[in-house]
């Protein structure tokens, strides 16, 4: 589709659903829109059955994490219409305590998928069913995609021939985690060399001090 | 008589059983021989593919995608390189398109015949295996001519493949595609109008097109019931819309129909690879944007500044620019799209994988509710399920 007509259908919904939606836009020839997480039911049931829509499929939905905002989860929906080609971003914003409505009655899709944001990122969804840990071991202890979670986790398990048992203990690394990101400092990378660290507050107070 | 209380029973499948074509645990409840509700247990092969790839730069992060779907990598690896380049507005020269319709189709075929046999396995056939897998070894042959990798490729790159085609390749592919269909006969006359194999399978997991789209079911899953809808030709990306083939469809949406659609897509397959084999212009394979593509061997080999700039690129990586884009491709077990978050830098800050298994499997508890406990094999056989990319 052209990004013309994603912008009128963008309209459309962005009229019909004057409280529920806060924004459309369209990027890279995808059409997104951001809706209100109180009524993202209401605004799925609308894309579903609404004849300019037909967005009959629910082909992803997912959380992602943004820690420096207020409301730190997004929830992304992504609909596909199959009668009409074309596709749709719905995101909602949510934080760790906000439960978002769960989809599951408008697309019985949406069980297994909520039930992986809630295990991923910790995103609760009101009136789920079977909101159960998906993808992580029984028994796992936090939200792994949240990005204060450690890439390399807390616990790591072995078979213990002692006890004839799986056992958990904390992670014991031989060298730390190495993160290098290798951008060029003069571009985009912050970093306080080892050394430096008080070199900003030097400057400050020297412009203080003018 | 006085009347017995009869307890259902509670049945553990996988998650080490042949049949759950991979780590599946199902908790089943069983009233007899009667399936009574479904739980999938899922997650033993998570490796937190998507935690790990926000930790990796662009390329490092390609690799992940061979690992998903390991029955056809190189259709993964095409919708991360297709996401990327969409962030980052990136064309891909015509000869590196066609090749990579040339592999996605080679990948289909690999998938299809694995699943295929498997599938006849699970409901007692063993001799297709036998006979499938000896071509699947003649594909993986073909991947390792042009990557150096049987199964792990890592061949598609943001901007077009690594390499172009060895010597003779080409001929190599067409003369298999001539002696191939001979094989697929064999193999389909031995389960097509066999018996058992249609006891088993017809009129097995029925589900009609309402219900596909309503569970998010993509790929064949959803063409069994008669919706024409493939990505190929409806959102058709890379040289697929110059490709002359047909969108197999079935109409009874059972294990049956979806065993026939797949003998019928690798066909349609076989007539994309001849033709992308016929067509291929010449040229280059791998864009000339240098923010992206590496500097050729050869220029490395005279060239400071193209040493140079091949360093860069492999220890900073290429930044992508800010924004966030959903791509997807018609992979042989159906819709696989990535939506890719970038934040201008060297690596990905979200990268969620759509795996088309994870929502098939999801409807398992639906479709084999009232079936008997022996026709979960050919359910889970017909649906295609590979646990690299359901676990991710």
């Amino acid at each position: 589709m052209t990004d013309k007509a994603l912008k009128s259908l963008g309209d459309h919904i962005a009229t019909s659903l004057e409280n529920e939606v806060i924004s459309t836009s369209v990027a890279f020839g995808e059409l997104t829109v951001v809706a209100r997480a109180e009524h993202v039911q209401k605004v799925l049931t609308f894309l579903r059955d609404d004849q300019e829509c037909m967005f009959k499929q629910l082909t992803d939905l997912c959380g992602a994490d943004y820690p420096e905002r207020i409301r730190r989860f997004d929830v992304v929906y992504h609909l596909l219409s199959v009668q009409l080609n074309q596709r749709i971003r719905v995101k909602v914003e949510t934080d760790a305590d906000t439960p978002v409505p769960s989809a599951i009655d408008v697309f019985p899709a949406a069980n297994w998928y909520e039930r992986e944001a809630w295990d991923m990122y910790g995103i609760f969804f009101a009136d789920h069913p079977d909101l159960r840990r998906m993808l992580t071991d029984y028994g796992f202890q936090g939200h792994p995609l949240r990005k204060d979670f450690p890439l390399t986790g807390f616990v790591e398990c072995r078979y213990s021939e002692e006890e004839k048992r799986i056992v958990y203990e904390p992670v014991k690394l031989k060298q730390e985690f190495r993160n290098f990101d290798f951008m060029s400092p003069w571009e985009s990378a912050q970093y306080v060399l080892p050394g430096d660290e008080k070199a900003d507050e030097a400057a400050e107070s020297k412009e203080g001090a003018k | 008589m006085a009347e017995v209380d009869i307890k259902n029973y509670c049945l553990n499948f996988g998650p080490q059983h042949p049949a759950a074509h991979g780590v599946l645990r199902m908790v089943m409840e069983l009233d007899g021989e009667i399936v009574e509700r479904v739980d999938p247990h899922i997650g033993l092969l998570h490796r937190g593919t998507e935690k790990l790839i926000e930790h990796k730069q662009y390329l490092q992060a390609m690799p992940y995608f061979d690992r998903l779907d390991y029955v056809a990598p190189m259709n993964q690896e095409h919708a991360f390189v297709m996401a990327i380049e969409k962030l980052a507005n990136v064309e891909v020269p015509e000869r590196g398109q066609y090749i990579r319709v040339l592999f996605s189709e080679i990948g289909r075929i690999l998938n299809h015949l694995l699943n295929l046999t498997t599938h006849g396995m699970d409901v007692g056939a063993l001799t297709p295996i036998l006979w499938g897998f000896e071509e699947r070894e003649i594909l993986m042959e073909f991947y390792e001519a042009v990557c150096g990798a049987r199964l792990h490729a890592a061949y598609f790159r943001p901007g077009g493949v690594h390499q172009d085609l060895p010597a003779g390749l080409a001929d190599r592919i067409m003369k298999w595609t001539e002696t191939f269909p001979n094989t697929l006969a064999d193999m389909e006359a031995l389960l097509i109008d066999n018996r058992i194999f249609k006891q088993r399978n017809v009129d097995i997991g029925v589900f009609d097109a309402d219900e596909a789209l309503a569970w998010g079911f993509t790929g064949p899953m959803l063409r069994s019931t008669g919706v024409a809808w493939d990505l190929r030709k409806s959102e058709p990306y890379e040289v697929y819309d110059k490709m002359d083939f047909k969108v197999a469809i079935g109409n009874a949406g059972d294990c049956y129909d979806r065993f026939m659609l797949r003998i019928a897509e690798i066909r349609e397959s076989l007539k994309m690879i001849r033709q992308c084999l016929n067509d291929m212009p010449e040229g280059p394979v791998m864009s000339i944007d240098t923010k992206i593509a590496p500097p050729r061997r050869g220029e490395m080999k005279r060239s400071m500044e193209a040493l140079i700039h091949h360093f860069k690129l492999y220890t900073e990586g290429f930044k992508v620019p800010e924004g966030e884009a959903y791509a997807a491709v018609e992979a042989p077990k159906g819709e696989f799209g990535v939506y890719l978050v970038s934040d201008g830098s060297n690596r990905p800050y979200r990268c969620k994988i759509r795996a088309p298994g994870f929502a098939h499997l999801q409807a398992m508890d639906y479709l084999l509710k009232g079936h008997m406990l022996a026709d979960a094999p050919a359910v889970l056989g017909a649906m295609d399920i590979v646990f690299g990319e359901v676990d991710r």
